[in-house]
C-alpha cells in the first residue's frame, strides 16, 4: 500500500509514530508521480532530489524532537503560481518559463516550518485563468476518474494529483473558484479561506482582491490542520488580517444540532445539471437529518456575480500582468526592433490566448471612458454582493449548493466557448467577490461515474462553521479513491 | 500691441528623506553600486507585494499641514499603468483619486507684493529606476536602486503669472520642506523636480489659454529661461494666428530652448484604478496631532524670533533663516559663544563669500558650529586681531580645524607687549618720514597708513589698541 493513499493526518501519525518515515513518504510520492503522471500531468516541475534531501533533514527533526506538527514529513505538492526559491515557478506559461524566484512564498514558508516537504509544482491553467487546466503552456492535466475528462481549474494539477494520490495534499489558489471546482471535479476537498486569511506574499497575483492559497486535501479533517499552518497575520501582505484564533482543527466536531443552513433558491435553477442538484439536496436532506435547520431562500443579484467578477478579475490582472515583459526575468522574443517591438513580441508569444484575452479584456474596462462605466459599476455590483451575503448571514450560519452547475466536461469541450466556460463559475466567483470562506467536498457521482462537489460557504472569518458542517456531513460517507489510485 | 499675461501652475515632485523605501525596506541611499539596494518589491517580482512606509505618510502629512492643506482622513493608493524598463512592474503606485492632502496654498512675496499661491493637492507615489544606454555596446542597462523612493507631488493651482512669482513659490517650498526636514530639495541632484504648465492669454480675458508643461528644469536659473522663452513662443504662435499644442516639452538649457516630446492627442491612457494590493490609509485627529506636534520652528517663526530674541536687523534675520543650515548653524553657534551679532556676522559674510568663491551651497557647510563660536571667542577676547580671525577661519571653512589650537600652533596670538611694539613702531615711524610729517602738518589720515605698516610688520598679530596709543604717543613726542 502506497502511503499517498492515507490521509495526510494519517501519514503524520504514523511518521511521528515510527511505523514510516518521511523519506519513504517522499519516495511513495515520487513513484506514483513516475508511474501516473505521464498520463496525468499533474506537474509541471517534480524536485525529486530537493524532495528527499529535505526528507532527511525533517526526519531527523521529527527524531529529535524539533518537529512535532500533525504535517511533519508529509508530502506536499505545490500549485505553480506559488514561488519557490531556487526551484521553477511558471505560472503554466511560456513567459515564466525559466524562472526561478529569489524567495519563498509565505504560506509555503510556514508550511515547510511544520515539517511538509515540497514534492513538485503543479499544473494549472495559465496564470490562473481558465476552468480546465487546459490553457497551460505545459499541455493539460487529465481526470484521475476518467482521463478523457478535465479535473476542472485552475488548480486542477493539485487537485487531480492529490485524487490521483501523487501526493498527500496539495495548495492551490482561489480567485473565482480555481480550488473549489476542480477540487468538485475530482472529488477531493478543498477550502477557500476568508480574504486575509492566508499571507499572498509569493503568490503570483491574478486579481489581487480576490487571489486566496487554501489547502487541497482528502477530507475536511486535513484541510482544517493545512489551514491552520498555512493562515496567519503577515505584515508583509497588507491585505492580510490579524485574526482572533487560528485553531481552525477545534471546530472537527460531528455536530450540526441547531445549526442554520440556507440553499439559494438562484443557486438550483437553470443551467444546473439534473444529478448534482439531486445529490447537493440529498446532502442537505443528511445535515438536515443531523439537526441542521435547512430551508431555501432567494439571495438575489447571481446573475451580477459572473460579469462583475470577470471585470474586476480582468482588469487587475492586465496591471498585474504588465511586468512580464521580457525585460528582467522570463521569456523575451528572440529578434525584434527597439523596445515596443520586444514588448509587444515577448507577450505575444509569451502569453497564451485565454490570458491575452482576459488582458485585453481587463485594458479595455480600465480605458479612459469605459472605466466608469464597467470598472466602477462591478465595484458597485461587488459591495451589493457582498450585502446580501451579510443578509443571508444574519439568518443563516451556512449557505448549501453546488460548487459547478456540472460535473467535470470532457477535454476539448470549454475552451471553443469561453462564455460557456465562464458560466461554469456561477456559483463559486460571488464567494470571492464578497470574500467569503467556502469548503467543497465529495457528495457522489454522476450517472457517468464523475465526482460532484458539495460546496459550504460561511460568513466572513466563519470557517469554524464550515469546517464543521463539511466534517459532520462526511462522516456520513467513506471516502472515494479514484480509480487511478495504486 | 497686445499685451499678453502668463498663466503657470507647477507639479514640484519632492524626494522624502526617509532611510527607506515606499514600499519595501531597502535603502534610500544614494551612490550604491547598481542594483545593489534592491529587493523582490521593487525591482516588480513575481508575487512580491507592497507594504506602505508609514514615514512617508507623516512627511507628505507635514508639507500638507504646513502648506495649510486639508488632509485625507481616508486616502488611497491607484495604479498609473504604463510600459517603460525603469518602472519594474510596468506600473506605478501613485495616487489619483484620493489624495492625501488638498486644498492649501502658501504665501508668496516678490517685488509686486505679497500673494497666495494655491496648492490643488499632494499626493504619494514610488520613483522609478535609472536607465543607462551604452552606446559602445549598444544596450541598455536598468538599475533599480532609486525604484521606490519615495516621492511627493505638489500640485499647484495654476496662479503663477511670471518666472519672479514662480521661483518665490518654488523657494517657499523649499524652505518649508527643509525645515520640516523631509527633503534636502536639490534641484541639480534631482531631489526636487519641477515641471512648469505655463499658458498665455491676452491681458483681460478670463479663460486660460492652451496650456503646454516643460519638463527637464534643473535649476531656478534655467526656470527662469524655460519660462521667458515658453511665453515667448506661445505669443510668437499667437500672433501669427497659429494654435499652441497642448503638448510635453523638453527643456534643453544650453542651447535655450525647448523641443516637444510628445503630444498629450496620441499621449498613453494610463487606465488609473485603486490598488488592490494596498489597504486604505487612515488619518484621525490624533495622528495629524502628533505630526503636527512634531513640527519644527518654521522660517517666519524663526525670522520674528531671531529679531525679537537676538536683537538682529531684519535684513540678518532673513538671509539666516533664508536656508535651514544657515539657521542651523547660527543657532547651534550662539548657543555656545553667546554672540548672536558676532556668529550672524561671520555667516552672512565671511561664510556666505567663502560658500561663493568655492561653488559651495549652504548644505555643504562642513565645520563645526563649535569652531566658529571658538573663534568668535578668541576674536572676542583679543586673543587675536580681525585680521587673524579671517585667517584662521579660511581654516575653519575648509578643514573645521580648532581655531585654538590652530592659533596657538601657528603663534596667532595677538602680541600685547608694549615694549615689543614700541621697537616696532619706531622703526615704522623711522622708515616712513613722509607720513610721519604729513601727520605732523595735520594730515591726521596718514596714522591708518602708519598703522597698517606697523601690522604688516606684526603680521596682523599686533593688538591695534596698542599700536594706535603708541603711534600718537611716539608722534606726539618728536613733534615737541
Amino acid at each position: 500500500m502506497s502511503l499517498m493513499s492515507l490521509t495526510a493526518a494519517e501519514l503524520g501519525r504514523k511518521i511521528k509514530a515510527g511505523e514510516a518515515t518521511a523519506e519513504q513518504a517522499v519516495r511513495d510520492a515520487l513513484d506514483a508521480i513516475e508511474k501516473k503522471d505521464g498520463e496525468l500531468n499533474c506537474f509541471i516541475t517534480v524536485d525529486g532530489e530537493g524532495a528527499l534531501k529535505r526528507a532527511a533533514e525533517v526526519q531527523r527533526g521529527i527524531e529529535d524532537g524539533t518537529l512535532t506538527g500533525p504535517l511533519a514529513g508529509v508530502p506536499v505538492a505545490v500549485k505553480d503560481n506559488m514561488c519557490t526559491r531556487g526551484l521553477l515557478t511558471t505560472c503554466a506559461s511560456k513567459i515564466l518559463y525559466n524562472y526561478k524566484p529569489t524567495y519563498t512564498a509565505q504560506a509555503l514558508e510556514q508550511l515547510t516550518q511544520a515539517g511538509a516537504i515540497v514534492i513538485g509544482k503543479t499544473n494549472m491553467d495559465e496564470f490562473a485563468m481558465g476552468s480546465t487546466t487546459e490553457t497551460s503552456a505545459y499541455g493539460e492535466t487529465k481526470n484521475p476518474w476518467n482521463l478523457s475528462h478535465v479535473p476542472g481549474g485552475s488548480s486542477g494539477g493539485s487537485c487531480a494529483a492529490v485524487a490521483a494520490e501523487e501526493c498527500s495534499f496539495a495548495l492551490g489558489s482561489d480567485t473565482g473558484g480555481s480550488i473549489r471546482q476542480p477540487s468538485s471535479f475530482c472529488g477531493v476537498t478543498g477550502l477557500k479561506p476568508t480574504y486575509g486569511t492566508v499571507s499572498r506574499y509569493g503568490l503570483v497575483a491574478y486579481g489581487s482582491s480576490l487571489d486566496q492559497i487554501g489547502p487541497v486535501a482528502k477530507d475536511v479533517t486535513d484541510c482544517a490542520l493545512i489551514l491552520e499552518a498555512i493562515a496567519a497575520y503577515d505584515t508583509k501582505d497588507s491585505t492580510s488580517v490579524k485574526r482572533e484564533a487560528y485553531d481552525f482543527t477545534a471546530a472537527l466536531a460531528d455536530d450540526v444540532s441547531g445549526m442554520r443552513i440556507g440553499i439559494p433558491r438562484d443557486y438550483l435553477g437553470d443551467g444546473l445539471d439534473r444529478e448534482v442538484k439531486e445529490a447537493v439536496l440529498a446532502a442537505a436532506e443528511t445535515l438536515a437529518e443531523k439537526g441542521a435547520v435547512v430551508e431555501e431562500f432567494d439571495l438575489s443579484l447571481t446573475e451580477y456575480a459572473i460579469p462583475a467578477y470577470y471585470i474586476i478579475a480582468c482588469a487587475e490582472a492586465s496591471s498585474n500582468l504588465a511586468r512580464f515583459d521580457g525585460v528582467k526575468y522570463g521569456y523575451r522574443a528572440k529578434e525584434y526592433e527597439g523596445l515596443h517591438n520586444m514588448y509587444k513580441k515577448s507577450r505575444s508569444e509569451g502569453f497564451g490566448p485565454e490570458v491575452r484575452r482576459r488582458i485585453m479584456l481587463g485594458s479595455f474596462v480600465l480605458s479612459s471612458g469605459y472605466y466608469d462605466a464597467y470598472y466602477l459599476k462591478a465595484l458597485r455590483a461587488k459591495a451589493l454582493i457582498k450585502q446580501a451575503f451579510d443578509q443571508a448571514f444574519a439568518k443563516y450560519d451556512v449557505i448549501l449548493g453546488p460548487t459547478a452547475p456540472t460535473t467535470a466536461p470532457k477535454l476539448g469541450a470549454s475552451l471553443c466557448d469561453p462564455i460557456k466556460m465562464y458560466l461554469g463559475d456561477i456559483y463559486t466567483v460571488s464567494v470571492n467577490l464578497a470574500g467569503l470562506p467556502a469548503v467543497t467536498l465529495p457528495c457522489g457521482r454522476d450517472d457517468a461515474g464523475l465526482p460532484i462537489g458539495l460546496q459550504l460557504i460561511g460568513d466572513c472569518f466563519a470557517e469554524k462553521k464550515i469546517i464543521r458542517a463539511a466534517y459532520a456531513y462526511e462522516r456520513t460517507r467513506r471516502y472515494e479513491h479514484s480509480p487511478l489510485q495504486c | 500691441m497686445k499685451t499678453y499675461e502668463t498663466v503657470i501652475g507647477l507639479e514640484v515632485h519632492v524626494e522624502l528623506a526617509t532611510r527607506t523605501k515606499i514600499f519595501c525596506s531597502c535603502s534610500t541611499e544614494f551612490g550604491g553600486a547598481p542594483n545593489s539596494h534592491t529587493c523582490p518589491v521593487c525591482t516588480g517580482q513575481p508575487g512580491s507585494l507592497p507594504v506602505l512606509n508609514r514615514k512617508v505618510v507623516e512627511y507628505a502629512m507635514a508639507v500638507g499641514l504646513a502648506t495649510n492643506c486639508a488632509v485625507t482622513r481616508c486616502c488611497k493608493f491607484d495604479r498609473k499603468n504604463y510600459f517603460y524598463p525603469d518602472n519594474p512592474q510596468n506600473y506605478q503606485i501613485s495616487q489619483l483619486y484620493l489624495p492625501i492632502c488638498r486644498d492649501g496654498g502658501v504665501e508668496i512675496e516678490t517685488a509686486a507684493g505679497k500673494k497666495t499661491v494655491g496648492i490643488h493637492e499632494i499626493h504619494m507615489e514610488e520613483d522609478a529606476g535609472k536607465l543607462v544606454h551604452d552606446e559602445w555596446e549598444d544596450v541598455s542597462i536598468v538599475d533599480y536602486n532609486r525604484s521606490g523612493v519615495p516621492l511627493i507631488e505638489i500640485v499647484s493651482e495654476p496662479d503663477m503669472r511670471s518666472a519672479e512669482e514662480v521661483i518665490a513659490y518654488l523657494e517657499k517650498l523649499r524652505l518649508i520642506i527643509q525645515y520640516l526636514g523631509a527633503s534636502d530639495c536639490k534641484l541639480n541632484e534631482g531631489s526636487m523636480r519641477a515641471d512648469v504648465n505655463l499658458s498665455v492669454r491676452e491681458a483681460g480675458t478670463e479663460t486660460f489659454g492652451t496650456r503646454t508643461e516643460m519638463k527637464n528644469l534643473n535649476s531656478f536659473k534655467a526656470i527662469a529661461r524655460a519660462i521667458e522663452a515658453e511665453r515667448a513662443r506661445q505669443i510668437e504662435l499667437i500672433e501669427a494666428g497659429k494654435a499652441v499644442v497642448q503638448e510635453t516639452r523638453r527643456w534643453d538649457d544650453n542651447k535655450e530652448y525647448s523641443y516637444a516630446m510628445r503630444s498629450k492627442e496620441d499621449a498613453q491612457d494610463y487606465r488609473y484604478f485603486p490598488e488592490p494590493d494596498l489597504v486604505p490609509v487612515f488619518i484621525d485627529d490624533a495622528w495629524i496631532a502628533e505630526v503636527k506636534a512634531r513640527e519644527p520652528e518654521m522660517r517666519d517663526a524663526k525670522l520674528a524670533r531671531y529679531q525679537s530674541e537676538f536683537g538682529l536687523p531684519e535684513y540678518d534675520a532673513k538671509i539666516l533663516t533664508g536656508d535651514k543650515h544657515f539657521a542651523d548653524l547660527f543657532e547651534a553657534a550662539t548657543a555656545l559663544c553667546g554672540k548672536p551679532k558676532k556668529v550672524s556676522n561671520w555667516i552672512m559674510v565671511e561664510t556666505i563669500r567663502l560658500l561663493k568663491e568655492n561653488g559651495k551651497d549652504a548644505d555643504e557647510i562642513a565645520f563645526s558650529p563649535v569652531n566658529l563660536a571658538k573663534l568668535i571667542d578668541l576674536a572676542d577676547s583679543g586673543s587675536i586681531t580681525g585680521t587673524v580671525a579671517k585667517e584662521v577661519f579660511e581654516r575653519v571653512f575648509q578643514e573645521d580645524i580648532d581655531p585654538e589650537a590652530y592659533v596657538k600652533e601657528h603663534g596667532l596670538v595677538t602680541v600685547k607687549d608694549e615694549g615689543a611694539l614700541r621697537a616696532v613702531v619706531k622703526q615704522v615711524l623711522a622708515e616712513n618720514p613722509k607720513s610721519v610729517e604729513d601727520y605732523r602738518n595735520g594730515k591726521e589720515k596718514a596714522i591708518g597708513f602708519l598703522v597698517g605698516q606697523t601690522m604688516r610688520q606684526m603680521k596682523g598679530k599686533a593688538d591695534p589698541g596698542i599700536v594706535n596709543k603708541l603711534l600718537k604717543e611716539l608722534l606726539g613726542q618728536t613733534g615737541n
